[in-house]
């Protein structure tokens, strides 16, 4: 089994860092200070649990791989993040609509990896699941006052929410290398937390004045590393300086 | 009443030279001057001077090394990183706080900024290139703002004083970790070493410009030292500073490119080389290699953001009216 929850705790981690990446490019442009500083520390959180995920899984792998051999050292068709991670930020309206996407997802998901059977992503849970209740608080608000807001607002979170409805539904599609932790209690389905995630979107899109999502295709393959063509390019800036200098302790 | 045209407006006050006596024997008390106290309006044009470029400073100081978030070459090295520029947004919060106890809006100091009228540290409109610029801006550039900051702690005006307490803790902090990435590079293979020494070459000199003009040249000293909004001089500090920092330098095996740096036996102290005070006005006039996108990236983001910051306002609005209508409801 450890190969197979290996590839998927790689998969949550690079969902982490990926997504992390994305927020940290906000940093120093946000639209007011306060942003400046909420999206940094939430791209904070969100690195801090791809750390642990990426050090639990090269422990697992026992082939010698830490935390930077598996977050820069592979090609893009082994990054195993979901497609909507890698995303280009777009306006803010784009940005926290995914944030919350993904962060009510991550509540749920933690939920109920907090009583996993393994205990190492157990106490990982434990401490992400607090942030991303806080992640999730924080970027519903916003999806709120947005869609709640102005002519302006309105009209780029309705947008964002057609951006967005072909990548939200790759959730909830079963990542085949997770299907021995699901079994073994190790991590949850996923699939069996659609119902809450869409209540908890609903919820909100009613506060915010907004018409729910249209049922579209859904686009997948992230878990295979089958990514956008923003993919390529987050890379040669994540790995620069792994690329360039290989092999240096820094 | 203070909050239009402070900024860049005449000097001229009318208070009687009996209040202002008064005025200074509370500062020379060491009484800590607070928001609602009577101050003379020069006393509060020079604090929103100074703490707003201060503030200016962390804010623009955000970019050079932001540049390098995407790019940090280990997970570690990203959140340490990620974590300091959260931690300079932050100073600049709390700047502008201090700064709005005197009567000006952080709205309107914002676009004193955007505009390009307001100043900021020269050191930020240098470039960023390499991976050891984060290093050595960690251990120049706070540590040079460390010097000038911690005599800050004892400031006359208390909302500065005590914003200066926690910034200083943080800077500090930073500092360690800037050499701590230094060190990692002097201790690494030759290309990592090489990258270390011309960081210090590239940011040895504008790092002495940080501390400003000789003494004699700065304009704003000799009235700032009597209210105690400035304790030591511009050469005093640099001396702390150069004094400081060469035995660390010689710790890392680098070499600090002034060939006229010298121990001065006599004086207890570091000589060191003329500084090309030309280059220090040309940036402080706008002429630096990135003034203008420096400036630029705040203007976008903050125009960008105007439409974000409006629907803020505006669902604020509704909820409270919201709010208003249930209760007269009730």
């Amino acid at each position: 089994m450890p190969p197979a929850l290996v590839a998927a705790l790689i998969g949550l981690a690079d969902d982490h860092l990926i997504l992390g990446h994305r927020l940290s490019e906000w940093c120093g442009h946000a639209p007011m200070l306060e942003e400046d500083l909420a999206m940094p520390n939430i791209a904070l959180d969100l690195i801090g649990q791809a750390r642990g995920l990426y050090t639990y899984a090269g422990e697992l792998e026992g082939a010698g791989r830490d935390e930077d051999a598996l977050a820069f050292g592979r090609l893009e068709r082994a990054y195993r993040n979901l497609l909507i991670c890698e995303l280009p930020n777009g306006d803010f309206a784009h940005t926290m609509l995914r944030q919350f996407y993904f962060a009510s997802f991550m509540q749920l998901f933690w939920q109920e990896v907090e009583s996993s059977t393994d205990a190492t992503l157990a106490a990982i849970a434990a401490k992400a699941v607090k942030e991303s209740q806080y992640h999730r608080r924080h970027c519903a608000e916003w999806v709120i006052r947005l869609g709640d807001g102005t002519d302006e607002s309105a009209r780029r979170m309705e947008e964002a929410v057609t951006l967005l409805a072909p990548y939200a539904g790759e959730f909830f599609i079963a990542d085949p290398e997770a299907c021995g932790a699901v079994a073994a209690g190790v991590l949850p389905e996923t699939q069996a937390l659609q119902h809450a995630w869409q209540a908890d979107v609903e919820q909100v899109f009613v506060a915010a004045k907004l018409a729910p999502p249209e049922a579209v295709y859904a686009q997948k393959g992230g878990r295979r590393g089958l990514h956008t063509e923003a993919m390529g390019h987050l890379l040669a800036q994540l790995q620069f300086m792994q690329r360039s200098f290989p092999d240096m302790t820094w | 009443m203070y909050s239009q045209g402070l900024i860049g407006s005449g000097d001229q006050t009318t208070e009687t030279p009996k209040f202002l006596a008064a005025f200074q024997a509370r500062i020379d008390a060491d009484e800590k001057i607070e928001p609602n106290d009577p101050m003379p309006a020069a006393y509060r044009k020079t604090l929103i001077r100074q703490i707003g470029q201060h503030a200016h400073s962390e804010i623009i100081g955000m970019l050079p090394e932001g540049n390098w978030i995407t790019r940090a070459p280990t997970l570690r090295r990203k959140a340490a990183l990620l974590a300091k520029v959260q931690d300079e947004g932050g100073h600049g919060l709390y700047l502008y706080s201090a700064a709005e106890t005197l009567g000006v809006s952080r709205k309107q100091m914002t676009e004193e900024l955007v505009s390009g009228r307001a100043k900021y540290s020269s050191i930020f409109n240098y470039p960023t290139q390499t991976w050891a610029d984060i290093g050595a801006i960690g251990w120049l550039v706070d540590g040079a703002a460390i010097m000038n900051q911690v005599p800050l702690c004892r400031c006359s005006y208390g909302p500065y004083a005590r914003a200066m307490i926690r910034v200083c803790k943080e800077e500090s902090f930073h500092q360690r970790q800037g050499y701590e990435i230094m060190l990692k590079l002097a201790e690494g293979s030759p290309a990592q070493k090489e990258m270390a020494q011309d960081a210090l070459n590239r940011w040895w000199w504008p790092s002495l410009m940080m501390f400003g003009p000789p003494d004699g040249a700065s304009e704003h000293s000799d009235q700032s030292t009597r209210w105690k909004i400035k304790r030591f001089t511009n050469d005093e500090l640099r001396q702390k500073f150069v004094d400081a920092t060469v035995p660390q330098a010689q710790r890392l095996g680098l070499s600090l490119p002034d060939p006229a740096l010298a121990w001065n036996e006599a004086g207890g102290r570091y000589d060191y080389g003329e500084i090309d005070w030309d280059e220090f006005w040309a940036v402080v006039k706008g002429h630096g290699p990135l003034n203008k996108a420096r400036v630029a990236a705040r203007k976008k983001a903050w125009e960008d953001g105007a439409w974000v910051r409006e629907a803020a306002l505006a669902h604020a609005k509704k909820r409270a009216a919201r709010q208003s209508v249930a209760i007269a409801a009730e």
